[in-house]
Parts: structure tokens; C-alpha cells; sequence
């Protein structure tokens, strides 16, 4: 059993990392981060990338709707904002460092328009506004052939710091690595801040919240604004990565995608987002590498697979939803008690 | 330049005819939202359901049209109900996000399933209803335009009676009213919100079976019903008359999209449409008005 958790100060319970083993815990991570890619091969580092694009994204995602309670259906739509703006500043020549929060920008500049009906509406209506704006905006990626280069998609030239091209995966793994690990450390800040304490507010009762002198349009609009931002940043990652994009990624499948990787991992918490990004972008990996086993006697499987992928992903939501509806976070937190209290039953 | 006058009504009554459907497919959300609370996303997939078994039952299996419309009936109300008992049940009370979750992850594996078990092609289903045009003058109707708006009216205008005049329909708009004051007056809610999901279910088949002899059956078809949510938000997500005016005129914006601009465009005017509903009435035509208290 874990003794000695003694909180003797206000510094001290505001911590953000609390305890020296979870301080210890977090530098091993950091380091099994930075070396990672050495020990790996080439089709695991992209795995890896595309991952920690995921981890952003649902940060943002997280932030909207496990936080504060706005439901979005129009993710993915935030997502292509950020990279097409990295696209048409890229090809213009801007540095990465400077396109990437320009892109987050961007899809924050157009997150407060879409926030604007959060104001009146809620729930539901709000989950059908996030979707219509989603048909809109990948309506818009389409036709707008100057800019988006229309169905046929753009291209991203390579992000390059001081003359060293950021042109193979494992070179952009350090560039997912590193946003995504300030984005993430900024997230956790950012609810032990007021902003933070009010967007938990306002998911709770909105109601009572503006009773309680909080400003519901000014933090319903931020909280919008906040998580296009990392939309927007998961975005330009993805184009830098994948170095072309077309509208047909970021459909409706993308914005249900996150959505789900929240729920699954734990809505309203941080290390749910990561376990939530991780399992989805994992479970499509072992579906496909155990239909490819299976395949060697019935052939006929690789042709199911993605109807399969389908099914398996519904019902991993419904089954996430009846079973265990405070997600991936809860197993966790179960067993990480039970070794906390060793040898004594939770 | 002379206005065409006679496209412009012939794009209108087209528009309004086929807001028919439109109609139907908005009474399967209306029903359940009345019922249960709840917008189900996996309407699309009922729609599906239906045509994929009817083509079954009648193409695969040679059974006579009625019997297997029957058959598909009875089967997808089967399911609706064992969908209500086993995913939507359990999670009444929960939070909106859940349930609305819960219906896009039913509507993903319903959606998979159908790939899985009849593949991706587009089959061609059989001709239900009649091609043979009406004129009216110098304008030209497409006949299945006529005969699915009339099937369409009657559908509803029965489901309108039957909620008015029979007991259980009148112990469901009870329930849908106030289940818990329902609950007291001796109400099986739980009965009346299963018979809401199989209407809803019967309803999304019929509207399936219709759409896809139109146009054809794959799986595609799932999509159709989300364009749907512009008519249900127009005309309030509670009302059936207001899905029913609403219906018409989503098909009459439709249909002159389609004929002035380009089909393009058309996709995404129910979108449009929803936004700025949702920003000037958000309760829509006819729907109820919330007033929150603490």
C-alpha cells in the first residue's frame, strides 16, 4: 500500500505533476519519447506520427466537449482549416514555425464564428450546427479550387529548419512530439486556471454558471476557439506529414473518428484523450494485421475488412457507452488503485 | 429574355412532390425524438435496412411484393426493437452526448454489417411504382414523383389518426409528453417508447424501400437521411405537422437549387438551411419552445 501522499500546501495540491512518481514516471516517458524512433522501424515512426496528430486533435476535441460541453460533429472540417492554411502559406514560402500557429489561428478565428449559435443552442441543435458547418466547410475545400485546389488537393512543401528538411518520418516525429507535448502540458494548465475552471462550469450547468457571474458567450466562444486552435495545429501537422491532402479526408468519418477517441478514452480528462487516441489509432492497425492473418485460409476476408472496421467501431462505441462510459481513464484508475491499496481490496 | 415560366413551376411542383419523402423520412426522427428525446443518426441505416431485406425477400428469394413487404416490415421492427431493449435502454438518463454517440456508433456498425453481408454494389431494385408521367398542361411529372408523395401522405395522414384515436397512440403521446406523469397513471412507458423505435423503424424502412426503387440500392443510401435533419430542425424537431410543411418546402428549396444553380449545390442547401435556422429560430416552424429553470 502507497503511504506518505501528505498535501501540506496550497503550492503543493495545484501542483501539476503531484507526487515524485509521477514526476519519475513522466521523465522515463519523456525519454522513451526522445529515443523511441531509434529503436523502432520505419512504418512504426510513421504509426507514431500520425498518432500524435490524433493526441492533438482529441486534446482539442476533449477541450470543447469533455470540458465544457459543446458537442462537435465538425472536427475534421477544423482540421482541413489549419491545413489548408499551412498548404497556401507554405507554398508562399513562410517557415513552418510560423505556418503551424497561423494555421491554429485560423481554424480559432473560425471556430468563434461557428461558436457564435453555441449561445442560443446546445445539445443536440448544437451537434447538427458542428455538422451542417462540417458539409459546408468540406463543400467549400472542394470548390475552392484557387486556394484548396479542389478535389484534387494540394501539396505541401516540406517543412524545412535551418536548411534540414523535415522530409522523412522520423524527423517529423520530433516535430508531432514536441507540439504535441507543449499542447498537451498546456491543456492541463489551462484547468487549473479560471478560464479552465469556468469552461468546467459551464459544461456542468450552464445555467448556474452565468448565475455565478460567469461571461457564457466570451467562454463558450473561447472554449471553441481553443479547441479549433489544436484542430487547426493537428491539421498543418498532418498536411506537413502526409505532404498532400484532399477534401475526402476530412469528412464527417474523421469528426465521428475523434469524437469517439474521446468518449472511449475518458471525456474531461487529459490522460483520457491520450489513451482514447492511442487505442483508436491502434484497434484499425491489429483489425487489419489479424484480417491478414485469418486471410491465409479464408481469402475472402481482406475483402470485409473495412465494412468490418466499421462494425468493430460501432460497436466499440456502444459498448464503451453501456459498459464502461467513463472510458479507457477508469480502467486505469481502477487498477492503478488496486496497486495503490496492495494487499488490501479496493 | 423571356422567364421560363413553365420550368419554374415544373421545378416547383417536382420540389414540393418529392418533399413528400422528404416528409416521411422526417416523421421516422420526430417520432423517436418525441418518444424517447432522443435525434437517432442511424435513421439513414433504417432506410437501408428496409430496402437491402425487401430486395432480399423479393429479388433473391422470388417471394410475391406483399409478402415481402411484410416480411421487411415485421424484420426491421424486430430490430428497431431489440436496438431500443439493447443499446438505447440502458443509457436513458444519461447525458445527450452519450445517447446521440450511441445512435452514430449503432449507425456505423449497421452500416458495416450491410457492406459486409451484401457487399458495396449498386443493386437495382424493382419498380414499386408506376413510371408513367402525369402532364398537367405543358408540365411534365415524373409518375414515382406523384405516387411516393401519395404514398407518403397516406402513411402520415394514418400515423396522424392513429395517435389521435386509438388508445395505445394516445397513451404514447402521454408518454412522450411526460413519462413520468404517464409512469403514474398506469402508462408502460417502456411498452410505448419500443412500439416509438419500431414505428420509427417501419417508417425509415418504407421510406428505404421507396428511395432506393427510385434511385438505386446500395449502401450510399445510409447518408440520404442526415439532409433530412434540415427539415426536422425547419420545422421543429417535435412537431409532425411541422415536418410535414417543412418537408415541402426543404423540397421546393431543393428542386429550384438543382434547376437554376447545379446538383452540387443542391447537396448542401439542407446545411446552409439548418445554420441559419438554428440562428434566427432554433426551435423551428412548430416546435416546442424549452424554458430552462434552475
Amino acid at each position: 500500500m502507497r503511504i506518505g501522499d501528505f498535501r501540506q500546501s496550497y503550492e503543493h495540491d495545484e501542483a501539476i505533476w503531484q507526487t515524485p512518481t509521477s514526476r519519475a514516471w513522466l521523465a522515463v516517458f519523456f525519454v522513451f519519447l526522445s529515443v523511441f524512433p531509434f529503436a523502432a522501424n520505419a512504418y512504426i515512426v510513421g504509426l507514431a506520427c500520425v498518432l500524435g496528430i490524433h493526441v492533438i486533435s482529441s486534446a482539442g476535441l476533449n477541450i470543447m466537449t469533455g470540458y465544457t460541453g459543446l458537442i462537435s460533429l465538425g472536427h475534421a472540417a477544423f482540421m482541413g482549416v489549419g491545413c489548408y492554411t499551412a498548404a497556401f502559406l507554405a507554398q508562399r514560402g513562410v517557415p513552418f514555425f510560423l505556418t503551424i500557429p497561423l494555421a491554429g489561428l485560423m481554424a480559432a478565428l473560425l471556430g468563434l464564428v461557428v461558436g457564435i449559435p453555441s449561445l442560443r443552442i446546445k445539445g443536440l441543435y448544437l451537434a447538427v450546427a458542428t455538422l451542417a458547418m462540417q458539409f459546408i466547410l468540406v463543400f467549400i475545400f472542394r470548390e475552392w479550387e484557387p486556394v484548396t485546389g479542389g478535389v484534387r488537393g494540394v501539396n505541401v512543401p516540406a517543412a524545412s529548419l535551418f536548411g534540414l528538411d523535415l522530409n522523412n518520418d522520423t524527423r517529423m516525429y520530433y516535430l508531432v512530439a514536441f507540439c504535441a507535448t507543449v499542447l498537451l502540458v498546456a491543456a492541463r494548465n489551462l484547468f487549473r486556471t479560471r478560464i479552465g475552471r469556468a469552461f468546467i462550469a459551464i459544461r456542468d450547468k450552464d445555467i448556474s454558471a452565468e448565475v455565478l457571474g460567469i461571461d457564457l458567450f466570451r467562454y463558450k466562444l473561447l472554449a471553441f476557439a481553443i479547441g479549433s486552435f489544436y484542430a487547426g495545429v493537428a491539421g498543418a501537422l498532418l498536411g506537413y506529414f502526409y505532404r498532400a491532402m484532399t477534401p475526402e479526408y476530412f469528412t464527417l468519418a474523421l469528426s465521428i473518428f475523434y469524437l469517439a477517441a474521446i468518449i472511449i478514452g475518458g471525456l474531461g480528462t487529459m490522460l483520457g484523450t491520450v489513451l482514447g487516441a492511442v487505442f483508436m489509432t491502434l484497434v484499425p492497425e491489429l483489425l487489419r494485421s489479424t484480417v491478414s492473418l485469418i486471410a491465409q485460409w479464408a481469402p475472402r476476408a481482406t475483402e470485409i475488412l473495412s465494412p468490418m472496421q466499421e462494425v468493430v467501431f460501432g460497436l466499440l462505441i456502444i459498448g464503451f457507452l453501456v459498459f464502461e462510459p467513463h472510458g479507457l481513464v477508469e480502467i486505469w484508475r481502477r487498477v492503478r488503485r488496486t496497486f495503490h491499496l496492495w494487499p488490501f481490496r479496493a | 429574355m423571356n422567364f421560363d415560366w413553365i420550368a419554374l413551376a415544373e421545378f416547383s411542383l417536382i420540389g414540393l412532390l418529392s418533399g413528400g419523402l422528404l416528409a416521411l423520412i422526417a416523421l421516422g426522427f420526430v417520432l423517436i425524438y418525441k418518444g424517447t428525446g432522443v435525434i437517432n443518426f442511424a435513421m439513414g441505416e433504417f432506410m437501408m435496412l428496409g430496402a437491402y431485406f425487401f430486395y432480399t425477400a423479393n429479388v433473391m428469394w422470388q417471394l410475391p411484393t406483399v409478402l415481402a413487404l411484410g416480411l421487411t416490415l415485421a424484420a426491421v421492427a424486430m430490430a428497431a426493437a431489440l436496438i431500443e431493449r439493447a443499446i438505447l435502454r440502458p443509457l436513458s438518463g444519461q447525458p445527450v452526448i452519450a445517447i446521440l454517440m450511441a445512435t452514430i456508433g449503432l449507425a456505423s456498425a449497421l452500416h458495416g454489417a450491410v457492406d459486409a453481408v451484401w457487399g458495396g454494389n449498386n443493386y437495382e431494385m424493382p419498380q414499386l411504382l408506376p413510371r408513367k408521367p402525369f402532364t398537367l398542361g405543358e408540365i411534365l411529372i415524373p409518375g414515382q414523383v406523384v405516387w411516393s408523395f401519395a404514398l407518403a401522405a397516406v402513411i402520415i395522414t394514418a400515423f396522424t389518426l392513429y395517435f389521435r384515436y386509438s388508445s395505445t397512440g394516445i397513451a404514447m403521446r402521454a408518454a412522450a409528453n411526460d413519462p413520468v406523469t404517464a409512469y403514474v397513471l398506469g402508462i408502460d412507458v417502456r411498452r410505448t417508447q419500443r412500439l416509438t423505435w419500431m414505428f420509427a423503424g417501419i417508417v425509415g424502412a418504407v421510406a428505404g424501400i421507396v428511395v432506393a426503387s427510385i434511385t438505386s440500392l446500395s449502401p450510399a443510401l445510409g447518408g440520404a437521411a442526415l439532409g433530412v435533419l434540415a427539415v426536422i430542425i425547419l420545422g421543429g424537431l417535435d412537431s409532425i405537422a411541422g415536418a410535414i410543411v417543412a418537408g415541402l418546402i426543404v423540397g421546393l428549396i431543393e428542386s429550384l437549387t438543382a434547376g437554376y444553380l447545379s446538383g452540387k449545390v443542391r447537396d448542401i442547401v439542407p446545411y446552409v438551411t439548418v445554420l441559419l435556422i438554428l440562428m434566427i429560430r432554433p426551435y423551428g416552424l412548430f416546435g416546442t419552445r424549452q424554458i430552462e429553470r434552475l
